[in-house]
C-alpha cells in the first residue's frame, strides 16, 4: 500500500498529458475524444487522490523527491511532492469536484467547434494541472509554479472567448491583479532564500522553530514573511484590496467560474497560509491584521451581492465573501477551520455556479435575474440543488455550511466580540442575497420574453448529473466536522488534519456553543423570511434607491483604481514616452550627434552613412599592424 | 584548438560568403553550412572535447606592446558561445526561402559579426578582446546602414556615435591598465595581478563602464537601441539583442568586475540603481508603444537592466542568475523577433492598432506567441523564470544597504511586464480581425521547426534548469574569491 506514494506523480500528470494531447491534437480530435480525455485524466487523478487520502488516513506521511530542480552555491530546491493530510485533502477537492466540473463542461459547451472544444477542455486540464502542482509541491517555488500557472490558466479561460474585448480585458485584470500579489509572495521568497537558505517547508519550519525571535529569523522576519504571503494570498483568493478581479472573471464559460471558485485558484491563498501556520502563529500582528482584511471583504462583497442583478455576478461577490470568513478564521487561529469552510464551499459553490449555468443554458444566455422568474416549475433538478445549495451557503443544519461556518463564527467569538458581530451580520447578509437570488430566478412570475418561454428546458444528464452530486455533498459535507458538543467522536476533519494543523482546544461552555448556533440559525432563517417576503413575486420597475445603487455599482471601487491607479500611470508613461525620452535623453544624443556629423562634414573627413568605413579603417590599420608585427619578428 | 576554430570557422564562411555566394541560393547555403558546422563543433567542444588543453589557444600577436593572440573557452565564454552558435543556427534555418538583397554581402556580413562576437566570447587579452570588439560591430553598421528601413542612415549614425563613444573610452581604459602592469602587458592574468588603488579603480570603472553600459543597454545610455531594433532588418536584429548585448555583459563580468572590485563596491548602489530605474522606466514606455519592434525593444532593455543590477549585485547567486539569463533571454527574444517578422511579411504592418484578431486564423502562430510572452514574463516552468528568481534574490541579498529599495523597483518591472506582454496580445492577437488581419499569418514548415525548437528549448530549461546552471557553477562561485583585495585592507 506504500507504493501508492510513488505512484503520486501520475495526479498531476494526467492532467497535464491530457491538456497536451488536447491542445496539440485540437484539429484532429473530436468533440467525444476530447471530452472523454479531459474528464478521464481528471477522473484518474482522482482515484489516484482517493488512495492517497487513504494512505495518509491511515497514518503515513511523505516528501517524494524527484530531481533536484536548482542546486546552486548554497541554495538547493528539489522538485518535491508533500503528500500529507492538508495536501491530500486539498487533491480530493481538486480532483473530485474538478472532475464533476469536466463532466458537466462536455454538454454545457457542446455548441463550440471541436478544435474549440479541445481547447477549452485543454485549458481546463492545465487548470487542474497547475492547481493539483500548487498543493502537492514540498517547498515554495514549486508551490509557486502552480500558483503562477492557475493564475495563467484564469487568463486563458477568462478570455477563452477571446474576440469579445470585454472577456480580454476581463482575462488581463485578472493575471495582472495576481502579478501584483505574486510580486509580494515573491518577495517573501526571495526573503526566507535569503535569510535561511532554505525553501522546502520541513527545512523552513524546522529552521523557524530553532531560530525564532534570535538574531538569524527575528521577529521582523517573521511579520515582514507573514505579511507578504498574506498580500500575495489577497491578489490570488481575492481579498481587499485586490478583490476586483474575481467578479470581472465570470467572462469564462460558467464552468470556468465553478472550477476557479470552488475547486482551484482562489482558494490558493487560504492553502498557503494553513500549510505555513506555523509561522503565522508566531505573528500574531499579522494574524490581527488578517482578521480585519478578511471580515472588511467578507462585508463589503456581501453587501455588493445585495444589489446585483447578475446571476453570476451574485455568486461572484458570495465568493469574495466567503472567502473573506476563511480569511477571519486564518485571522484568528482557526486554520482548521478555514480549511473546513473551503472544503464545503467548494461543493455548495461548485453546485452554485453550475447551477446558474444550468439556469443560463435554458434561458438562451440570460443572466440578468430580474428577466427570469418562476423556473422553479421547468428546472426540477436545477431549482432543486440549487436550494439545496442555498441552504447550505446560508448555514442552516445541517447542511454543511452550516458547521463550518459555526466553527469559523466560534472561533471569532472567542477571539473578539466585536468582530463576532460584524461576521454575524455578513452571514447575515449572506442569507438574504443568497435567498433573493433563488427567489428572483425561482419563484414568481416568468419576466423573460415569450422566446426564452417557449426555450426553457432541463439540462442534459451530464449537467444535471454532477448537481445532484454535488447537492449531496452540500448537505453530508459538513458532516465530518461536526463539533464535539453535538456527538461524541465528532471533528474527524480536525483530527485528520492534526499532524499538519495543531487541534485548537477550546475552553468554552456547552451553554454558549448551543445559544451562539441558536442564535446564528434563528437570525439566518429570519433573514431567509425577509427575502422570501420581498422577492417572492418580485416586480421590476421601480428605481434602487441611492444607497443600492451605490452597492449597485460596486462602492465604485473598480471606478476609482481606474482613476487613482490606470489613469496616473497611463499618463506617466505617455509623459515619459513623448518627453523625456524623446526630447529629453535623445535629444541630447542627437545634439551631440549633430555636433560630430558636422565637425566631420568640416574635416571632410566621413560622410554621413559611411561611418562604418572609419571604425574599419580603424580595426585594419590594428590588423595591419598585427601582419608587420609578425613579419618583424620572424 | 577549439578556442581558434570557433572563431575561425565563422571568419572563413563570412570570406566565402563574400567570395562565392554570388548565386541566389549559395549565401545561403553557406551561411546554413557554415553556422551548422559551428554549432556542431560547438556542442562537441562543450561535451566530449572539455580537456582544457584543446580549449586554450595562444599565438604571438603584438608582442613589442605586449599582447598575444591568447584564446581560451571558458564557462561564461562557454555559455555565450553556445547561444551564438544556436541563434544563429535557427536563424539560418528561418531564413530558408527568404529573399535578401545582395545575400552574399547580407549573409557575409552578418558570419563576420558571428566572428567577432565569438572573439569577444573568447579572447584572453584585452587588445585582442578590444579588436574583436569592433570586429563584431563594424558588419553591425553595413547591415544597419545597407539593409534598414527608411530612416536607416540617422539611426546608423546614433548608433555608431555611441558605441564609438564608448569603444574609444574603453580603449583608453585598457591602454592605461596594460601601461601600469609591471611587464606591460595586456593579458588579462596580467591586469587581474594589478593592485589598483580604490581611487585608481574609482575613475578606470567609469573610463570602461560606458562601453559596456551601452552595448547593454543600460538607463540612460539605451536610446540608440529602439531606434536601430526598428530600423534593421528583423534577422540582424535578432543577432543584436539575443547575442550581441551579451557581449556587454561578458565585458562586465570579464572585464570590469574582476579588476575594479573595490570601485564596482563602492558604486555598485549608483549603477544598480540606474539599472533597476531603468526596469521601470523602459517597461513604462513598452506599454505606451504602437510598434512591435519597438515595443520588444524596450521590453529587451527591461529584462537587461535587471541583469546589469544582477552583474553589480556581487553575489554567487545574482551572478548564477545571470549567466542562466544570458542564454535564457537569447533564445526568448529570438523567439519574439521571429515571430514580429512572421507578422510583418506576412501581413505588411507591425503598428499594433493596426493589428487585431490574429488568434482566428493563426492559432499555432498565437500559441508560440504566448509561450513565448510568458518566458517573457518569467512565469515558472518556462526558462525566464530561474534566472530572474535567482537574479531577485542575490539583489535582495546584496550588501547595499538599499537592497529592499532595489528589489522592490526590479519588482515593479514584475507586474509591468505582464501589463505591456498581454497588452499587446490582447490588442495583436485577440479581438475582432480588420481588413489587415484578415488573411492568416503563414508559418512554413522550417519557420514552424525553428519556433517549435525555441518553445522546446524555453520548456525543457524551464523544467530542468541544472545542466546550464552547472556550467556556470564554479565559475560562479569562484569569481568573487579570483581577486585580492588584501591588500587595501592593509594600508589602514
Amino acid at each position: 500500500m506504500q507504493d501508492i506514494f510513488q505512484l503520486a506523480y501520475w495526479i498531476p500528470l494526467l492532467p497535464l498529458l491530457g491538456a497536451l494531447i488536447n491542445g496539440l491534437g485540437r484539429q484532429y480530435l473530436n468533440k467525444t475524444a476530447a471530452g472523454l480525455l479531459g474528464s478521464g485524466t481528471v477522473l484518474g487523478s482522482f482515484v489516484l487522490s482517493l488512495l492517497t487520502f487513504f494512505q495518509v488516513k491511515a497514518g503515513h506521511s511523505e516528501v517524494v523527491t524527484y530531481f533536484n530542480f536548482i542546486d546552486v552555491a548554497s541554495l538547493r530546491i528539489p522538485f518535491a511532492f508533500q503528500l500529507d493530510a492538508l495536501s491530500s485533502l486539498f487533491l480530493l477537492i481538486i480532483t473530485g469536484v474538478g472532475f464533476l466540473i469536466h463532466v458537466y463542461s462536455t454538454a454545457y459547451m457542446h455548441e463550440e467547434s471541436s478544435a474549440q472544444f479541445a481547447r477549452y477542455f485543454s485549458y481546463l486540464n492545465l487548470f487542474v494541472f497547475s492547481m493539483l502542482l500548487l498543493v502537492m509541491g514540498a517547498n515554495y517555488v514549486i508551490l509557486f509554479m502552480g500558483w503562477e500557472g492557475v493564475g495563467l490558466c484564469s487568463y486563458l479561460l477568462i478570455g477563452y472567448w477571446f474576440k469579445n474585448p470585454a472577456y480580454t480585458a476581463a482575462a488581463n485584470k485578472a493575471f495582472i491583479m495576481n502579478r501584483i500579489g505574486d510580486l509580494a509572495f515573491l518577495v517573501a521568497l526571495f526573503w526566507i532564500i535569503t535569510k535561511t537558505g532554505v525553501v522546502s517547508f520541513q527545512e523552513f519550519f524546522n529552521f523557524v522553530q530553532q531560530h525564532q525571535f534570535t538574531e538569524k529569523f527575528s521577529a521582523t522576519d517573521i511579520t515582514v514573511i507573514t505579511v507578504l504571503f498574506f498580500i500575495g494570498a489577497t491578489g490570488k483568493s481575492a481579498q481587499l484590496p485586490l478583490y476586483t478581479w474575481l467578479p470581472d472573471a465570470m467572462a469564462g464559460p460558467t464552468p470556468v467560474s465553478a472550477l476557479i471558485h470552488a475547486a482551484t485558484m482562489v482558494t490558493a491563498g487560504i492553502y498557503l497560509i494553513a500549510r505555513s501556520n506555523l509561522l503565522y502563529s508566531l505573528a500574531p500582528h499579522t494574524l490581527h491584521l488578517i482578521s480585519w482584511v478578511g471580515l472588511l471583504t467578507a462585508l463589503l462583497a456581501a453587501s455588493i451581492a445585495v444589489a446585483q442583478n447578475d446571476i453570476k455576478k451574485v455568486l461572484a461577490y458570495s465568493t469574495v465573501s466567503q472567502l473573506g470568513f476563511m480569511f477571519l478564521a486564518l485571522g484568528t487561529g482557526a486554520y482548521g477551520a478555514a480549511v473546513f469552510h473551503v472544503m464545503t464551499h467548494a461543493f455548495f459553490k461548485a453546485l452554485l455556479f453550475l447551477g446558474s449555468g444550468s439556469v443560463i443554458h435554458a434561458m438562451g444566455g440570460e443572466q440578468d435575474i430580474r428577466n427570469m422568474g418562476g423556473l422553479s416549475k421547468k428546472l426540477r433538478i436545477t431549482y432543486l440543488t440549487f436550494l439545496i445549495g442555498c441552504i447550505a451557503i446560508a448555514g442552516i443544519p445541517p447542511f454543511s455550511g452550516f458547521f463550518s461556518k459555526d466553527a469559523i463564527l466560534l472561533s471569532v467569538f472567542l477571539h473578539s466580540p466585536l468582530q463576532y458581530v460584524v461576521a454575524l451580520f455578513a452571514a447575515l447578509l449572506t442569507a438574504f442575497y443568497m435567498f433573493r437570488l433563488l427567489f428572483l430566478t425561482f419563484s414568481g412570475r416568468f419576466r423573460g420574453t415569450q422566446e426564452q418561454a417557449h426555450h426553457v428546458h432541463e439540462s442534459p444528464l451530464a449537467m444535471t448529473l454532477p448537481l445532484m452530486v454535488l447537492a449531496v455533498l452540500s448537505i453530508i459535507g459538513g458532516w465530518v466536522g461536526i463539533p464535539a458538543v453535538l456527538v461524541p467522536d465528532a471533528e474527524a476533519l480536525s483530527h485528520f488534519l492534526s499532524p499538519v494543523i495543531p487541534m485548537q482546544s477550546h475552553i468554552v461552555s456547552h451553554e454558549t456553543e448551543y445559544a451562539l448556533m441558536a442564535l446564528s440559525t434563528g437570525l439566518v432563517v429570519a433573514m431567509v423570511g425577509a427575502a422570501w417576503m420581498r422577492y417572492r413575486n418580485y416586480q421590476p420597475g421601480k428605481p434602487a434607491p441611492a444607497f443600492i445603487q451605490l452597492l449597485e455599482n460596486k462602492w465604485y471601487v473598480d471606478e476609482l483604481y481606474q482613476k487613482l491607479i490606470v489613469r496616473p500611470l497611463a499618463l506617466l508613461a505617455a509623459w515619459l514616452r513623448t518627453v523625456v525620452e524623446a526630447k529629453g535623453i535623445d535629444g541630447l544624443v542627437n545634439g551631440v550627434g549633430r555636433a560630430v556629423q558636422y565637425s566631420a562634414r568640416q574635416l571632410r573627413f566621413v560622410q554621413s552613412g559611411q561611418v562604418g568605413l572609419y571604425v574599419l579603417l580603424m580595426v585594419l590599420s590594428m590588423a595591419l599592424l598585427l601582419i608587420v608585427q609578425f613579419f618583424i619578428r620572424k | 584548438m577549439i578556442a581558434l576554430l570557433i572563431f575561425l570557422i565563422p571568419l572563413l564562411g563570412g570570406i566565402i560568403s563574400f567570395v562565392a555566394g554570388a548565386g541566389k541560393k549559395a549565401a545561403h547555403t553557406v551561411f546554413v553550412l557554415s553556422t551548422g558546422a559551428l554549432l556542431a563543433l560547438t556542442l562537441l567542444g562543450m561535451t566530449s572535447w572539455d580537456q582544457p588543453a584543446l580549449q586554450r589557444f595562444s599565438a604571438i600577436w603584438l608582442s613589442s606592446l605586449g599582447s598575444s593572440f591568447s584564446l581560451a573557452l571558458l564557462p561564461l565564454g562557454k555559455v555565450l558561445c553556445l547561444l551564438t552558435a544556436i541563434v544563429y543556427f535557427l536563424l539560418a534555418l528561418y531564413m530558408t526561402n527568404k529573399v535578401v538583397d545582395r545575400p552574399a554581402a547580407f549573409y557575409g556580413w552578418l558570419l563576420l559579426a558571428q566572428a567577432g562576437m565569438m572573439g569577444v566570447f573568447l579572447a584572453m587579452d584585452a587588445l585582442l578582446f578590444y579588436f574583436f570588439w569592433e570586429l563584431a560591430l563594424i558588419p553591425m553598421y553595413f547591415l544597419c546602414s545597407i539593409w534598414g528601413g527608411p530612416r536607416r542612415i540617422a539611426v546608423t549614425f546614433k548608433f555608431f556615435v555611441y558605441t564609438f563613444l564608448g569603444s574609444v573610452l574603453l580603449l583608453a581604459g585598457l591602454i592605461y591598465l596594460q601601461s601600469l602592469t609591471p611587464e606591460k602587458s595586456f593579458a588579462l592574468d596580467a591586469i587581474l595581478k594589478l593592485k589598483l588603488t580604490t581611487a585608481q579603480q574609482s575613475w578606470l570603472l567609469w573610463l570602461v563602464l560606458p562601453a559596456f553600459a551601452i552595448k547593454l543597454p543600460l538607463f540612460p545610455f539605451h536610446t540608440w537601441q529602439p531606434d536601430t531594433y526598428e530600423e534593421a532588418p528583423t534577422p540582424v536584429t535578432a543577432v543584436l539583442s539575443a547575442v550581441m548585448v551579451k557581449m556587454g555583459i561578458l565585458g562586465l563580468l570579464r572585464w570590469l568586475l574582476p579588476f575594479f572590485p573595490i570601485a564596482a563596491y563602492q558604486w555598485g548602489d549608483v549603477i544598480m540603481g540606474l539599472a533597476v530605474g531603468g526596469i521601470v522606466y523602459a517597461s513604462l514606455i513598452a506599454w505606451r508603444q504602437d510598434d512591435l519592434k519597438r515595443l520588444v525593444a524596450y521590453s529587451s532593455i527591461a529584462h537587461i537592466g535587471l541583469m546589469g543590477a544582477a552583474a553589480f549585485a556581487a553575489n554567487t547567486l545574482a551572478i548564477q542568475g545571470l549567466c542562466f539569463q544570458l542564454f535564457a533571454h537569447g533564445i526568448n527574444i529570438l523567439g519574439m523577433w521571429l515571430l514580429v517578422d512572421l507578422i510583418e511579411r506576412n501581413l505588411g504592418t507591425r503598428k499594433i492598432s493596426e493589428l487585431g484578431g490574429l488568434a482566428q486564423h493563426s492559432p499555432t502562430l498565437t500559441l508560440f506567441m504566448i509561450i513565448i510572452a510568458l518566458a517573457n514574463i518569467a512565469l515558472p516552468l518556462t526558462n525566464g523564470f530561474v534566472g530572474e528568481l535567482l537574479m531577485f534574490t542575490g539583489l535582495l541579498a546584496t550588501k547595499s544597504n538599499y537592497y529592499w529599495v532595489l528589489a522592490a523597483v526590479a519588482g515593479l518591472g514584475i507586474i509591468l511586464s505582464a501589463v505591456y506582454t498581454l497588452g499587446m496580445i490582447r490588442s495583436v492577437f485577440y479581438g475582432e480581425r480588420n481588413a489587415v488581419t484578415g488573411k492568416p499569418v503563414l508559418v512554413s514548415v522550417p519557420e514552424q521547426l525553428v519556433l517549435f525548437v525555441i518553445v522546446l528549448l524555453v520548456l525543457f530549461f524551464g523544467l530542468f534548469p541544472q545542466p546550464l546552471l552547472d556550467m556556470t557553477k564554479e565559475y560562479a562561485e569562484q569569481l568573487f574569491s579570483q581577486v585580492d583585495i588584501s591588500y587595501l585592507f592593509r594600508k589602514f
